[in-house]
């Protein structure tokens, strides 16, 4: 096995059947930006898709935008380096937040007939919250693309040999042209798609991982065996085999403390203010057909996203014990050979495993599925970015009452220009991989203060516009404080005066920024004027009547279809899965 | 939101555009390619570790694709009248 890939050229053979199921792939996501263009007139239809959209398609895109490169290889690579204790990332650290925005939130989003997240924040705090929140996602998004399309090349650099500048060039064009072509709705519909293909590319790759290491006993053994061999660099086997305390996960030494902080930290502010303020996601739910579909969306979500772990994070830990390559790496060795060509890294573990299992025919199956969510990742972030930009930044601040069909053209230009500052961030990311890294903590940042404002607004009519943004301010302020005097988290610029390290300071950091911000929105509300009566219907839940927060039509409808049950259901199965691993 | 004109060809579309129909006919041609790789191509059982992979996932993989052919034969999609974007389902 090791021969034939340091013989290779490239990290992975594929072969002309492995070409040609990539080429399906690629001929379907044109067909459908090209179908999607028809029957196209109004900005709604090209930045909400018309509203129109089932919530089990809704449901499924919004998961599968977040189901992009960073998370298939970071889960898989977090997977091989600590094991089960990543888990927290979706049972603790998704499904909750998810279950919330459904039921709690989604009513204000949807019901206010906003287009975007940040158009919320303006008609709940005005303007001086509305162009904060507006400005950091929309930058937030450019980067977060670049280093998608950068993990999108770079892989198929690592397995189809083309030069990184070819391979992003390409990317970037087929990524654009299925955007412009039919918008919101082309995205959506791939999103759905690539759901399929990755779950057809992952779920062979695990179980035929899982038979060649032994299944489940064989797979303890071999990572009780690998631990034992090397207790100075691999964490204890009973820390990667069960999901709690997760102290490996947080480096905080006390269990007590690593619980606090995955729950707290992680489960209640970090998730929250991703899932729950992230337009990207957000602007998912707002695409269903009514009230009833967007609060079942992350509903409907929910249920694939406990089990994706099984498909990412279980081929990482399989890879670890079965990839010579991997195990070396996870004993402490430098191992030469890996995507980049500069040795290998976990991040490696899931291309590594492929090589390993898959016998062509499936292999190119496999390759689709990356490229489809990595591709789909960035038409995400794109897409949210169009928005954003056109809608918040240039219709309210910059060029104003033009008519509709200006800024439908207006964001078809504005995703052109993500797309070619996307390329240039990619660039920028494969020569700066680190910098990289500490902006998206940087952007981590962002939403722990989002969310505590968010909520603070949506619940208590008396806070005011000042509040609004000068919470998020110091928020955002105390989090880069915790971030800088962690050791480590900021890179050079951290100090390390708190003994705090990895995800441990990301949890003190997020927890610092919803307290500061509570604290802070409080007191400016207590003495600054707030908005009148009446201003606040659909925007804060005392001052809206609660027949506008649900759809009428529920009632007729049995459990299933309903959310609070359905979510009640979701809420059971994951502690389930808790109490199990 | 269309024109009258157009509604005949527009439903036709908006059928074959049904996204139930393009998960399914994605997979279901997947599921044939590697079927015809499992019973043609070399199996690798070395990799496998035994079992026929591709034969099986192309199996698999041909019965989910009928399954979404089938749900969107059965209970298609019907647009609304001019003037209203919203599509019903089971109509």
């Amino acid at each position: 096995m090791q021969t034939s890939i340091l013989a290779a050229d490239t990290l992975i053979q594929a072969n002309a059947v492995d070409y040609l199921l990539i080429a399906i792939y690629f001929a379907f996501v044109l067909g459908i930006g090209f179908l999607a263009s028809r029957g196209m007139s109004n900005s709604v239809d090209f930045f909400l898709s018309g509203r129109s959209l089932p919530a089990w398609v809704t449901g499924l895109a919004f998961i599968s935008a977040n189901l992009g490169a960073v998370e298939i290889m970071g889960m898989s690579a977090t997977g091989a380096q600590l094991g089960l204790p990543t888990v927290h990332y979706f049972w603790i650290g998704a499904i909750p937040a998810m279950l919330f925005l459904g039921v709690v939130m989604m009513p204000f989003y949807y019901g206010s007939k906003v287009r975007s997240v940040p158009e919320f924040m303006k008609r709940r705090f005005g303007t001086g919250a509305h162009l904060v929140n507006a400005l950091s996602f929309a930058t937030a998004q450019l980067l977060i693309a670049g280093i998608n399309l950068y993990l999108l090349g770079s892989i198929v650099h690592a397995l189809l040999g083309w030069p990184l500048w070819v391979a992003l060039i390409v990317a970037a064009l087929i990524v654009l042209s299925y955007i412009t072509l039919g918008g919101l709705k082309a995205a959506i519909y791939n999103e759905v798609l690539q759901f399929f293909v990755i779950v057809a590319a992952l779920l062979p790759l695990t179980l035929l991982g899982l038979h060649r290491v032994g299944g489940w006993d064989g797979l303890t053994s071999k990572i009780e065996k690998a631990a034992a061999a090397n207790p100075d660099t691999i964490a204890p086997a009973a820390d990667q085999l069960n999901s709690w305390p997760g102290a490996a996960l947080t480096g905080f030494n006390s269990d007590f403390l690593s619980v606090v902080g995955i729950v707290f930290g992680l489960g209640f502010v970090l998730s929250f203010g991703y899932w729950t303020t992230n337009f990207v996601e957000v602007q998912r739910a707002m695409a269903a057909d009514s009230i009833s579909a967007a609060r079942k969306t992350p509903i409907i979500g929910a249920f694939p996203k406990m089990f994706v772990p099984f498909i990412t994070i279980f081929p990482g830990m399989i890879a670890a014990v079965l990839v010579t390559e991997i195990a070396r790496t996870k004993a402490g060795e430098a191992v030469a050979g890996g995507a980049s060509g500069e040795g290998v890294t976990y991040n490696d573990s899931l291309l590594y495993l492929m090589a390993e299992v898959l016998p062509n025919g499936l292999l190119g199956l496999a390759i689709t599925g990356l490229l489809a969510a990595f591709m789909a990742g960035m038409a995400a972030n794109v897409s949210a970015f169009n928005t954003v930009v056109s809608f918040d930044i240039i219709q309210e601040y910059i060029i104003k009452d033009r008519p509709d069909d200006f800024y439908v053209k207006l964001g078809r230009w504005a995703t052109v220009a993500a797309t070619a500052v996307a390329i240039f961030t990619a660039v920028l990311a494969s020569n700066f991989s680190n910098i990289m890294d500490y902006l998206q903590t940087l952007f981590g940042f962002f939403n722990a203060p989002l969310f505590a404002t968010f909520i603070l607004g949506m619940f208590w009519k008396r806070m005011t516009a000042t509040a609004g943004w000068t919470g998020l301010v110091s928020g955002t302020l105390a989090a880069v404080l915790v971030g800088i005097l962690a050791d480590g988290t900021l890179g050079g610029l951290s100090v390390g005066v708190l003994p705090l390290s990895g995800q441990g300071a990301s949890f003190v950091a997020a927890g610092a920024a919803f307290v500061v911000d509570v604290a802070v929105s409080v007191v400016v509300s207590l003495v600054t004027t707030p908005k009148p009566e009446g201003s606040l219907k659909g925007l804060v839940y005392s001052e809206t009547p609660k027949e506008d927060l649900v759809d009428a039509e529920d009632a007729g409808r049995p459990w299933f279809e309903r959310p609070v049950p359905l979510a009640g259901v979701a809420l059971v199965l994951v502690i389930i899965l808790n109490v199990i691993f | 939101m269309s024109t009258e004109t157009n509604r005949g060809f527009l439903g036709t579309l908006l059928s074959l555009f049904d996204i139930r129909n393009v998960i399914g006919s994605l997979l279901a041609v997947y599921g044939i390619i590697l079927l015809l790789m499992g019973l043609f191509g070399d199996p690798e059982v070395d990799k496998t570790g035994g079992p026929n992979a591709n034969l099986w996932a192309g199996v698999v993989l041909l019965v989910i694709g009928a399954v979404f052919i089938a749900w969107g034969l059965l209970r298609p999609v019907v647009p609304d009248a001019p003037g209203s974007s919203k599509v019903n389902e089971d109509k």
